[in-house]
């Protein structure tokens, strides 16, 4: 059980029996008056954003969420298909649970799938995953456009700016913290 | 480089927070004021609703350095002020540390109005000495501190920035929420702005209004939307006073907190300080506005985070 005093950016609560994690935490308390708890909040399920004031002696019960690793598998529609490692269980993934994550999605990568009452409600990439590029112009020599960067679109269809000597066909790293390439994969 | 690095990096603002509070003194100490040191451990904090003190042995943290300070006004010391750590259980947020300095001056012979002239002049001059200039900017807003400040009462606020009255909101409990998240923001946006005239349940120690004793004398400071000082005409009626703190020690004592002894020697002492006004604050909110710092954290050597 945590009391208004856990309140803080991204612990993560039940609430109306969903998940919610906190977004935006601030303690307020004008002269002489009570302390109040202002907590912005967004529900891992669906997404929703909500705006919650707080007083003290309120109470919450934890998130009950549950962190695996699995395997991503493939996907279908609009949904991810992933395995655990373990159990080898099979789970679908929304992907509007997913977010950005989608973009770093390749055969047999291995992720933190989070879960709620035995539902996926969404995942956790590596902060570096390699990933080929499938289509980007090759760079003009001579070019004076004095652009540093060019887009590249790599084997997931996520489409992001790379240095001009990156060509097709090269692995390059992508740091999924930022969504921004990071370095060329030599060989 | 230094290992600790974010301490490393508060030299410019900790050197801003040393030359407010030089400056602080010079103002005082040339206004005719005497600096005085009242101890910091206490057995008899004043009993407030929402204040809560921290326990030290047998005594308390002050919360505040009131109740020694107007034994000193009723002793006879006409202008005292003093610069000391005030500690406050619970809060920590953005404008708020559990050890926090805090600024207190007391005057005889005066009412709030006073301290609220006595706010434009330091202010101002604090920002001349530390800036170079009469206009605070803060977090993207431009304060100017020379023209004349807004003076608006707690219930015309109310009636200007809420859908509610003063007494509705008191009735329905959503005074603070509606303080916080709708009057707030508003004040002190173009220019300092006093809010004045509370509620009576809300200041304990402060002298009700003469012609209406639903409203008692006490004012806040706001500038850019931050509640910086705190001030009121001081309850000089010993047996009022001891009402009063008896109706906050049974509403402590209800909420189940902390009840502290009552403050005898204050209570005895009050009838001979005669009419006086005094006024609390925050210096570490005031380096914030002045520096241009978003979190208090920011103007401190170290947060309890960091110990």
């Amino acid at each position: 059980m945590y009391t208004v005093a856990d309140l803080r950016k991204g612990l993560k609560i039940t609430l109306d029996g969903d998940p919610y994690i906190v977004i935006a935490f601030d303690f307020a308390k004008p002269g002489k008056g009570q302390a109040l708890y202002r907590t912005k909040m967004r529900n891992m399920i669906n997404g929703t954003i909500l705006d919650r004031t707080y007083r003290s002696g309120e109470t919450f019960e934890p998130a009950s969420l549950e962190d695996r690793k699995m395997q991503f598998l493939y996907k279908e529609d609009d949904h991810y298909c992933f395995m655990d490692n373990q159990s080898f269980e099979q789970f679908h993934v929304d992907e509007s649970a997913l977010g950005d994550a989608k973009n770093y999605l390749i055969d047999n990568l291995q992720v933190d799938v989070l879960l709620f009452k035995e539902k996926a409600i969404g995942i956790d990439v590596p902060n570096f995953v390699n990933l080929r590029v499938v289509q980007t112009d090759p760079w003009a020599k001579g070019d004076t456009s004095g652009s540093d960067s060019k887009p590249a679109t790599v084997e997931t269809g996520y489409v992001l700016r790379v240095p001009p000597f990156i060509e097709e066909g090269e692995l390059i790293t992508i740091d999924t913290r930022t969504g921004e390439y990071s370095t060329r994969v030599k060989g | 480089m230094a290992k600790n690095r974010s301490l490393a990096a508060r030299k410019e603002a900790l050197k801003g927070r040393s030359s407010v509070i030089r400056k602080i003194r010079e103002f005082f100490n040339e206004g005719g004021y005497l600096e005085v040191d009242t101890p910091l451990r206490i057995p008899a904090p004043a009993p407030e609703s929402y204040i809560d003190a921290v326990p030290s042995g047998e005594w308390f943290l002050q919360t505040s350095p009131e109740i020694c300070m107007k034994r000193l006004l009723a002793a006879g010391y006409e202008r005292i002020f003093q610069i000391c750590p005030c500690w406050r259980d619970g809060e920590r947020g953005r404008l708020h540390l559990p050890e926090f300095t805090m600024l207190e001056w007391y005057r005889l012979d005066a009412d709030y109005r006073d301290l609220m002239n006595d706010c434009q002049a330091l202010v101002r001059f604090l920002s001349q000495a530390v800036n170079g200039t009469r206009v605070i900017s803060y977090q993207g807003t431009t304060i100017e501190l020379e023209a004349p400040w807004e003076r608006v009462t707690v219930a015309e606020a109310f009636r200007r920035y809420t859908s509610m009255s003063m007494e509705e909101a008191e009735e329905r409990d959503l005074f603070d929420e509606l303080m916080v998240k709708e009057i707030e923001p508003n004040l002190g946006v173009k220019h300092p702005a006093f809010i004045y005239d509370y509620p009576a349940a809300r200041g304990a120690l402060a002298r009700l209004k003469p012609e209406n004793r639903s409203l008692a004398e006490r004012f806040e400071l706001y500038v850019g939307g931050i509640e910086l000082a705190n001030g009121f005409s001081e309850l000089d009626d010993s047996r009022e006073q001891r009402e009063r703190f008896e109706k906050e020690a049974a509403f402590r004592a209800a909420l189940g907190k902390t009840s502290y002894p009552m403050p005898d020697r204050f209570l005895n002492e009050l009838s001979e300080m005669g009419p006086a006004a005094g006024i609390a604050l925050g210096i570490d909110r005031l380096v914030m506005l002045l520096l241009n710092s978003a979190d208090i954290g920011e103007v401190v050597s170290f947060t309890p985070e960091e110990l």
